[in-house]
Parts: C-alpha cells; sequence; structure tokens
C-alpha cells in the first residue's frame, strides 16, 4: 500500500547572517543553519510516526515543512502521491489544507483569546464552506467538542476560561474540523500536567481509532512516544539517525545517541539507580562537527566517523546512520 | 532519629485580594533531615514552588506567610527581619531555580558572582574567595574552569549555567538547598547530568535538598523521600519507593497511572478526570474529593489530615481506623 505521506531528502536553511553593514565593517561571510538536513521517512495510513530529539534537532522545522508553514529548499513532501509544494501553490490548495491539520505546543497561544470557542472550532467550518447555516455550524461544533470529551456549553467560553488540558481539546476540534486525515501534532502534551496529559493522549488515540487518523507527533519525551507511536524516527542535528518501529527502537536501540538518550531518560521505575550520565552537549548547530554530528560525544567513534557522514540506510530491518552499527563494531 | 534540618510546621500562605483573601498553602507539614533530599511534586498550581518560595523567605508580595512556622536547625526564620533573612539565604541555605539566565547577572563574569558570595558569606579575602570559586566549578564539572571563570552567563550553554548556578549555591557551603524545578528547561542528556551533580555534590559538601518538581522520573532518580502535593496541601509523604510503588492516596496512585513509563507498556493511561481545584474553589473537606474514584461521605464533610498509612503517610479517609467505607 502507498504511504500517506512520503518525505524525500528534505532540507531546511536558515539564512541567520548577521546584516549587511556587519558584514562589509565586520568581514563576516554569510551564516546558515542547516535546520533539517536531508530527512526521509513515510507514514502508512492509520499510523504514527512520532520524531524524536533534543532542543535544535529539527524536529519542529520538519513539522512545519510538512504543513508547508516553511518552503523546503531541498527535498520533496508527498502527501497522498502529490508533492506538497507544488499543490500548495495550485488552486487545489484548499481541498489539500482541509485534508492535513496541525495542532501546537502552547494551547494559551494558539487560541485567540478574544474568540469565543464556537468562533475558534467554527472557523475552519467556515472558511472551508463546510457549515452552511449558522444551525449546522453549531449542531457540528458540539459535536467536535463532545468528540474531544468537552460539552455543547462550552462553546459559549472563551479560552480564558479553560484549563491547560481542555484548551488543548480545543486545539484538537478545531484541528478535527475540516475532517483531516493527518494530523500534525507538535509537542501537543509538553505544556500539560502529568494527569491533562494522560487525558489528551488517550483522546488522541481514541481518535485515531475511530476515524482512522495518521498522526506525525513531535515530542522530546520518549515516555509519551513510547505510548503513542508505530514507528519511532530519532533526530540529531537535523538528521534522522534511527528509525524503527516502537517495539524494536525501545527492546534494542542500536544507535548510540538513540541508546544515550534511552539511558538518560529518568523513570518511575528506576529508584535509586546508579549509572554514568553521558557526557558534553549538544553541538553549536552553527558549527556542526564533521562527519557524524554525534561523534566528539560518542564512545564508539573511530577516524571515521569524523571524517565521513553515514546516511540514513536499511540494515536489519531498521533504517540506522552509524558507521560503528553497519561495519558490525556496535 | 537526628533532629531535623529542617521543620516546616502548619505553615500557611496567603494572599489577600481585593475579592477576599486566597489560602495558597494550607496547613503544609513536613521535615528534611541532615542530608536528606526531599521531593516535592505536584501540578502546577498545587504549591511546591510556594512551599520553597516561603523557605527560602522569597514570597512575592502581597503573599504573606499567615501561620505556623519553619524551623533552620531548632531556629525560627520564618519570622525574622529582613535583614536577617538575608544573611541567611546564600549563607545557610543556598537555592537554584528553573532558568539559570534569570538567577545569574547578565553583567558581571561568573568569577565575580561567585568570589562576590564567597567573600560575603565566608569572610575570606579574594586570592582565597578565587581559588575556592575556581575549585567550586571544578567540581561542578566546567571544564577548564581556570579560563571560563572569567567569561559572562551568555557565554556558557545552558547546561553550563544550571552548572554554575549549582556552583553559586554551593559556595557559602550552606546547610540546606531549595531547588525549585532546576532541570526542567534542560534537554533529557543534560537534566540526567545535573541530577547526578546535585546528587554527588549535596552528599560530598553534607547538605540537605529540597528539590521541586513536577517529573516524578527525576524525584524517583534524586529523591530519598518524597512529598506530593494537592491544592496546596501535602496528600502523602513517605519514602520514594514507597509512595511510587504503594501509594496510599488516591490522587497519588492517579498520578503515578498516568504517567507514560519506559518500563511498562499499556495501552490506556489511567487518567484522572476533571482539574485541580482553583484556590478561589477549593472543595469543602478533601480538596481532591470531586475527582476521586473512591470518594464517600465523611471525605466530602470532612478534611482529613496526614494518618499512618502502610510506610508513608497519607491525608486520606481511606486511611482512618475507624473509617466505614461505604461509597457514596
Amino acid at each position: 500500500m502507498n504511504p500517506l505521506v512520503e518525505v524525500k531528502g528534505l532540507a531546511k536553511t536558515f539564512d541567520v547572517s548577521a546584516p549587511w553593514l556587519n558584514r562589509v565593517i565586520e568581514r563576516q561571510p554569510r551564516k546558515f543553519v542547516h535546520a533539517v538536513d536531508g530527512v526521509s521517512f513515510a507514514i502508512a495510513r492509520g499510523q504514527t510516526l512520532a520524531l524524536v530529539g533534543e532542543s535544535g534537532c529539527g524536529k519542529s522545522t520538519v513539522a512545519r515543512l510538512l504543513v508547508g508553514l516553511y518552503g523546503p529548499t531541498r527535498g520533496s513532501v508527498e502527501f497522498d502521491g502529490r508533492d506538497t509544494a507544488q499543490t500548495l501553490a495550485s488552486p487545489d490548495a484548499r481541498a489539500l489544507r482541509k485534508r492535513m491539520q496541525m495542532i501546537f505546543q502552547d494551547p494559551y497561544a494558539s487560541l485567540n483569546p478574544r474568540w469565543k470557542v464556537r468562533d475558534i472550532v467554527g472557523e475552519p467550518l467556515r472558511e472551508h464552506g463546510l457549515a452552511m447555516t449558522e444551525d449546522a455550524l453549531e449542531a457540528k461544533v458540539a459535536d467536535l467538542l463532545r468528540s474531544v470529551g468537552m460539552g455543547a456549553a462550552d462553546m459559549e467560553k472563551f479560552p480564558h476560561q479553560f484549563s491547560g488540558g481542555q484548551r488543548q481539546r480545543i486545539s484538537i476540534a478545531r484541528a478535527l474540523a475540516t475532517e483531516p486525515e493527518f494530523l500534525i501534532c507538535d509537542e501537543p502534551t509538553s505544556a500539560l500536567d502529568v494527569s491533562v496529559q494522560a487525558q489528551v493522549l488517550n483522546i488522541m488515540k481514541d481518535l485515531q481509532r475511530q476515524r482512522g487518523l495518521t498522526y506525525l507527533f513531535i515530542s522530546h519525551n520518549l515516555a509519551v512516544v513510547r505510548h503513542v507511536a508505530d514507528q519511532v524516527g530519532v533526530m540529531y542535528l537535523g538528521r534522522l539517525v534511527e528509525l524503527a518501529d516502537r517495539r524494536t527502537l525501545f527492546a534494542a536501540p542500536r544507535h548510540p545517541y538513540t541508546r544515550m538518550l534511552l539511558d538518560a531518560i529518568p523513570d518511575i521505575a528506576m529508584t535509586g539507580r546508579q549509572r554514568t550520565p553521558v557526557q558534553g552537549e549538544v553541538p553549536n548547530p552553527l558549527q556542526p562537527p564533521t562527519g557524524c554530528a554525534f561523534h566528539p560525544r560518542c564512545p564508539h567513534a573511530n577516524a571515521r566517523c569524523s571524517a565521513e557522514r553515514p546516511e540514513l540506510v536499511d540494515f536489519q530491518g531498521i533504517r540506522i546512520a552509524c558507521h560503528a552499527v553497519t561495519e558490525g563494531r556496535l | 532519629m537526628p533532629s531535623p534540618l529542617l521543620e516546616v510546621r502548619h505553615l500557611r500562605v496567603e494572599f489577600p485580594t481585593r475579592r477576599g483573601t486566597l489560602l495558597a498553602l494550607d496547613d503544609v507539614s513536613f521535615d528534611i533531615a541532615p542530608g536528606e533530599i526531599l521531593g516535592v511534586v505536584g501540578e502546577s498550581g498545587a504549591g511546591k514552588s510556594l512551599t520553597g518560595a516561603a523557605i527560602i523567605g522569597l514570597l512575592e508580595p502581597p503573599g504573606r506567610v499567615a501561620g505556623g512556622e519553619i524551623r533552620l536547625a531548632g531556629e525560627r526564620i520564618d519570622n525574622l527581619p529582613p535583614d536577617a533573612m538575608r544573611k541567611i539565604r546564600g549563607r545557610r541555605i543556598g537555592a537554584i531555580f528553573q532558568d539559570p539566565l534569570t538567577s545569574l547577572n547578565p553583567l558581571y563574569t561568573v568569577g565575580r558572582q561567585l568570589t562576590e558570595t564567597i567573600q560575603v558569606h565566608l569572610g575570606v579575602d579574594a586570592a582565597e574567595a578565587r581559588r575556592r570559586a575556581i575549585a567550586l566549578l571544578q567540581e561542578t564539572g566546567i571544564p577548564a574552569a581556570e579560563q571560563r571563570i572569567d567569561q559572562y552567563p551568555h557565554q556558557f550553554s545552558g547546561g553550563m549555567r544550571q552548572r554554575v548556578v549549582i556552583a553559586l549555591a554551593l559556595a557559602a557551603q550552606p546547610e540546606l538547598i531549595v531547588a525549585d524545578e532546576p532541570t526542567t528547561a534542560l534537554d533529557v542528556s543534560i537534566q540526567a547530568q545535573i541530577i547526578a551533580l546535585l546528587k554527588k555534590l549535596t552528599k560530598e559538601h553534607g547538605a540537605s535538598v529540597m528539590l521541586v518538581t513536577h517529573d516524578m522520573g527525576v524525584i524517583a532518580e534524586a529523591c530519598d523521600r518524597v512529598a506530593v502535593m494537592y491544592a496546596g496541601r501535602v496528600v502523602e509523604i513517605g519514602p520514594v519507593a514507597e509512595v511510587i510503588h504503594h501509594p496510599a492516596h488516591p490522587y497519588t496512585a492517579g498520578l503515578m497511572g498516568s504517567i507514560p513509563s519506559m518500563a511498562v507498556e499499556r495501552e490506556r493511561l489511567m487518567q484522572i478526570d476533571g482539574a485541580m481545584p482553583r484556590l478561589t474553589a477549593i472543595p469543602t473537606g478533601c480538596a481532591f474529593n470531586p475527582r476521586c474514584p473512591r470518594v464517600f461521605e465523611r471525605c466530602r464533610t470532612e478534611r482529613p489530615d496526614l494518618m499512618a498509612a502502610g510506610a508513608t503517610r497519607a491525608a486520606c479517609w481511606l486511611q482512618a481506623a475507624d473509617a466505614v467505607k461505604v461509597p457514596a
């Protein structure tokens, strides 16, 4: 079966140069950040792909590239067999936007504080002509609110009258208004307390089952990812370093960075465990290391790792970018 | 058992507002033994940071301590004049906050901030203070400390800055460190390094720690005992392993069940319906009763205090010996 979403060699470069005058006076060259540097993956219909990584690894940029908030510098995103960048520039853009929606991290910033919930959730319905009369709109908004566990009476309230978890559910209701097939969720629960996070994650799972939704789930929290994902991609400095199905990745992580991440997470099941924490920090993306970006922190790095950049290759049922693993050293 | 280093007894913190007085902390009591790491966990608005702020005497006005006592090594510190409290803060109680950038002065070098703290509190000369500052930076794992001591905070990365803040908190050899979400702003790989560092250094320096966080994983890893807070009260307190694996309070149980774990795979997470009440509408009886799956009549009318519950202590009527446990 064809995947619903296919990303090929996606890259995004940001120009972070100093202003022209400074460059001339201080003789500085132009500077570029390769926020996303050649990422490829596919998501099958009804599945969840999670992208994990630390701050600055480019995971949110991937999300924004997928919905078309950024245009790619290189590479392509195909949605249902068609290139999204081309489609978004064509008259079919509206139809495509209807089919994919995004949920953002901060439910305080992503809802207009001056709008009532009925207008927030109803906006996509109006915009796409999905509700012709006010009564039809009201009925649809009420349905949407009920599907995320809220009441029809909440329609007349403003965002400030809700808690963070309820606001995030309103964002989900808004995203579902156009009956999309694909939802891009950028850290949807990071701003929430754990008991509320559980409510939102459970609702997202239920909705996926009921509506056959496909998710791209961006998170820095591996425990959450383990709970929601079918496939997991681990990103480091703009590149995928390991892509595997959830069970394999968590049972047998191969890439040294994945192992490090898994080992670093404090978990309630491991009271008083002793361990040696990893050394070093994520390098400056303006001056990424040569070769494998992870080699300065990697205990298994050798001369090849610091000189030659490993590509993401198929290896024993997973996709991995690591010389040590593919050479059989690890 | 040695006498506790910190004793908090029946602490009440209130915020007078135009519409009446809000009770933000209501009858909070706990101890921290010398050398012990006590975790304080809870969701936003539970009062955990406020408890820390009350102890170090940095409550934001109009917030004020309205009742109860805080004792450090037996002496009351909650009613001291600001000058006396300032001498204790930094010297006997160190503080680490969430955002390392806001706890460092961007206009002074890291070295100046450290040597100043050491000189003011320990009364040593400048050369000795500098020597100690370098030693502290080395201890916190900052490479090339002799050079980096003359750099400004913006020249450090987030993880390195938090190490500087830890060095600063330890500078005057305090007996107690109040750490409020010290790793929340950091990435997981850095977070692990900082927790390990905090554990190691406080052990070596013999300091007690009150570690405030919303992350149960951090608590599990770092603490000896944990206090779980809900709506301005401690609802359960006990040894970490007991609270996590055999929680006595239904809120603690719900909280543990709602955390996605790396060790166990579950199809659905346990969820506690509803949200924590606002300070303006704390339910009568047990504040958790409207969300509690095991609520019964007494919970709605009478407020439970902490009582023995297995190896922990919980504020829950289910633990009362004379409780008639008929679900209402």
